[in-house]
């Protein structure tokens, strides 16, 4: 019987990705994979073919009776037919790396998994041992994909050389950062990659047990990996060594920041920790600890596989190896884009993105999560790259690039960042948990035309403070999107002005 | 729609000890809770206190931090809707004001017929389909006002 993939991945199920492999069954055997990360094209179904597979998208269940009549099964239909996947213009331009399985094995085989690479890198540690398997990372260049861009060898080292009766390797899947779906794709489409990750880091340290903590609005990532650890176990990849569990967050978005996400993990509110200690001295249950983005420890296979001169030979600058950059928001070829740093925010947007869904004039884009600073046209020369980014008062974060077409309202935004900070801040500190609400009563008074220059300044001044007082980068970070919009859309804080001029 | 068991304390006892031995249960035992219940009752603290050998103020603090532990039994059917960036660019804040209009609540409410209770997200991973929901764990994308009323028109 014709093989025909049919993705699971929840923004696949979201356009009816389930009606459509209902309707397929019976005519094919349906294997249902991740997602390439199309998700205009999605439901985008594959059908396996003497010369490959063909693909088809982004297909409704209305349209599965007339493709099937048509020659669905030998990649005869025309209609809706996008060609071999891999050439498909989205795709051919990507290097994938870490989602080189995303999209086309069965997440939950092992034999696919293998067929495509898997389990090499963990072969390769054993075989390089404990120090030389660190030493790989560190010469890789990988840099923490969570945002922070941390050095993860460096981060693996001080775990390797600290001294304590147990050690833990902890994945961050915390994945809160709107305009973001890396994490989730690969919960969901290759769960063994985060493993295999997982299991190299234990042994290049030293450490017995594994979490990842996974956020509560992944329902569908939750339980494929669950299914995951349960294979593994079974197959003897995780055991007596080495074993991993899956911790669930429970809605709070600071349990993104690393103490946070301790604290919770140890069964407490998700309050900041002070750094000192670093978690990589004093960590979980007060043990060395290397925590780490999902991204980054999905990455570490390949690495290992390739050896690190080939990571590290892509990118630019002190930004080694490829990011999955997440295409969102009002963008016409929405998606997961992996590639070398360096691509231009504009080519993002424009080249590859397409422009806006609306079809509207881009206004501005947001990178780097609610804590990332909103970039107007005339920064799209920008470089993907941490030290860019952060040379033009912004940030990375962990990917995510998010379109806004011009009916945006940017005073409306920047009330929104301190909005979002008032409902998550964990309350330790002053400047985030009040600095918050009074951004928003200030943003309020700018938006009613009261002293619209005092409260400016006053909010300007009420950024730096948070800025440069908050324990963590949630209030520390907050200051991005509000200061970037008055920078460069100080027009939308000028409300009388506004009226006059229409 | 999840069928919730009423609450009783027996029950609760046997779920608390189920994941009260393993290290850092506080989060597990709230979520399995809220698995049985629906919510997590004021009355489960004092429970959860002596089993986990915390303050009972302790407990009320881990419930009331994290935004997913609600306090009372959601309606017959929960409607997630993201309310992040993403789904902003694309007109989440409108079809957030038709739902609420539709359902004639407020976020974190239930409709006056106990039918559906409505809670905001921020951000459920669905960014290049918004606007984005969750309906009793079912995704959705590329929400509209006439995509809302068919689908808040299938629940009773």
């Amino acid at each position: 019987m014709t093989r025909i993939f049919v993705p699971r991945d929840v923004a696949a199920l979201a356009v009816g990705a389930d009606d459509v492999a209902d309707a397929l069954a019976g005519h094919a055997e349906i294997v249902r994979t991740g997602s390439r990360g199309v998700f205009w094209l999605e439901p985008m179904i594959e059908v396996e073919t003497p010369e490959g597979r063909i693909a088809y998208g982004p297909v409704e269940v209305s349209d599965v009776a007339a493709l099937l009549a048509d020659g669905l099964l030998t990649g005869a239909a025309r209609h809706l037919r996008l060609g071999v996947p891999e050439q498909i213009p989205f795709l051919a331009r990507q290097t994938r790396l870490t989602f080189a399985r995303c999209g086309i094995v069965d997440p939950l085989s092992l034999d696919d998994y293998r067929a495509h690479g898997g389990f090499e890198g963990l072969e390769k540690a054993r075989a390089l041992g404990p120090v030389e398997t660190v030493a790989t990372v560190v010469a890789s260049g990988l840099r923490g994909r969570g945002g922070a861009g941390f050095p993860t060898g460096i981060k693996w080292k001080t775990v390797a050389e600290a001294k304590g009766d147990r050690k833990f390797i902890v994945c961050n899947a915390d994945e809160g950062d709107s305009g973001t779906f890396a994490d989730r794709m690969l919960l969901e489409g290759d769960p063994f990659s985060l493993i295999e990750g997982m299991a190299i880091a234990a042994f290049a340290v030293g450490a017995s047990k594994g979490y990842v903590y996974t956020r509560s609005e992944y329902p569908h990532g939750i339980d494929t990996f669950d299914k995951a650890l349960v294979i593994a176990r079974a197959a003897g990849i995780l055991g007596a060594d080495f074993d991993i569990e899956q911790r669930v967050g429970a809605g709070a978005y600071v349990c993104g920041e690393e103490t946070s996400l301790l604290e919770s993990l140890e069964g407490r509110r998700g309050q900041v920790r002070a750094k000192p200690p670093l978690p990589a001295h004093k960590g979980l249950f007060g043990c060395p600890t290397v925590i780490n983005n999902l991204v980054t420890l999905a990455t570490v296979p390949c690495i290992l596989r390739d050896g690190a001169p080939a990571y590290q030979a892509i990118g630019m600058g002190r930004s080694r190896g490829t990011m999955p950059i997440q295409l969102a928001g009002n963008i016409r070829h929405g998606g997961l884009f992996e590639c070398g740093f360096g691509v231009t925010l504009g080519e993002l947007v424009n080249d590859i993105g397409g422009g806006t869904l609306s079809g509207e004039p881009i206004r501005a884009v947001q990178v780097g999560g609610p804590l990332g600073a909103y970039f107007p046209p005339d920064l799209f020369d920008t470089p993907f790259d941490y030290e860019a980014f952060a040379a033009k008062d912004g940030l990375i974060g962990h990917g995510g690039v998010v379109v806004f077409d011009d009916t945006v309202d940017m005073a409306r935004q920047a009330r929104f960042a301190m909005e979002f900070c008032t409902v998550e801040s964990c309350g330790k500190c002053t400047p985030c948990r009040i600095g918050s609400v009074r951004g928003v009563e200030t943003v309020d008074k700018i938006l009613a035309g009261q002293d619209v220059d005092a409260n400016l300044e006053l909010l300007r001044d009420l950024c730096h403070t948070m800025k440069f007082g908050s324990l963590c980068a949630l209030g520390g970070f907050i200051p991005y999107p509000v200061l970037s919009a008055m920078n460069y859309f100080p027009e939308d804080f000028r409300p009388a002005q506004r009226l006059a001029a229409e | 729609m999840a069928n919730y068991e009423p609450w009783s304390e027996d029950r609760a006892r046997g779920v608390i000890s189920d994941h009260a031995d393993i290290e850092g249960a506080g989060l597990p035992v709230l979520h399995a809770l809220q698995a049985v219940f629906g919510c997590v009752p004021v009355a489960a603290e004092p429970l959860v206190a002596s089993a986990l050998n915390i303050s009972r103020a302790e407990v009320h603090g881990i419930v009331t931090f994290y935004h997913e532990f609600r306090r009372t039994v959601p309606g017959r059917h929960v409607l997630r809707v993201c309310r992040a960036e993403a789904c902003q660019a694309v007109g989440a804040d409108a079809v957030g004001a038709h739902v609420r209009s539709s359902l004639g609540v407020d976020w974190h409410e239930t409709s006056a017929d106990g039918a559906v209770t409505l809670e905001p997200v921020f951000c459920l991973g669905l960014c290049a389909t918004g606007p984005s929901a969750l309906l009793d764990g079912k995704p959705v994308g590329r929400l509209n006002a006439a995509k809302v009323d068919r689908m808040l028109e299938t629940l009773s």
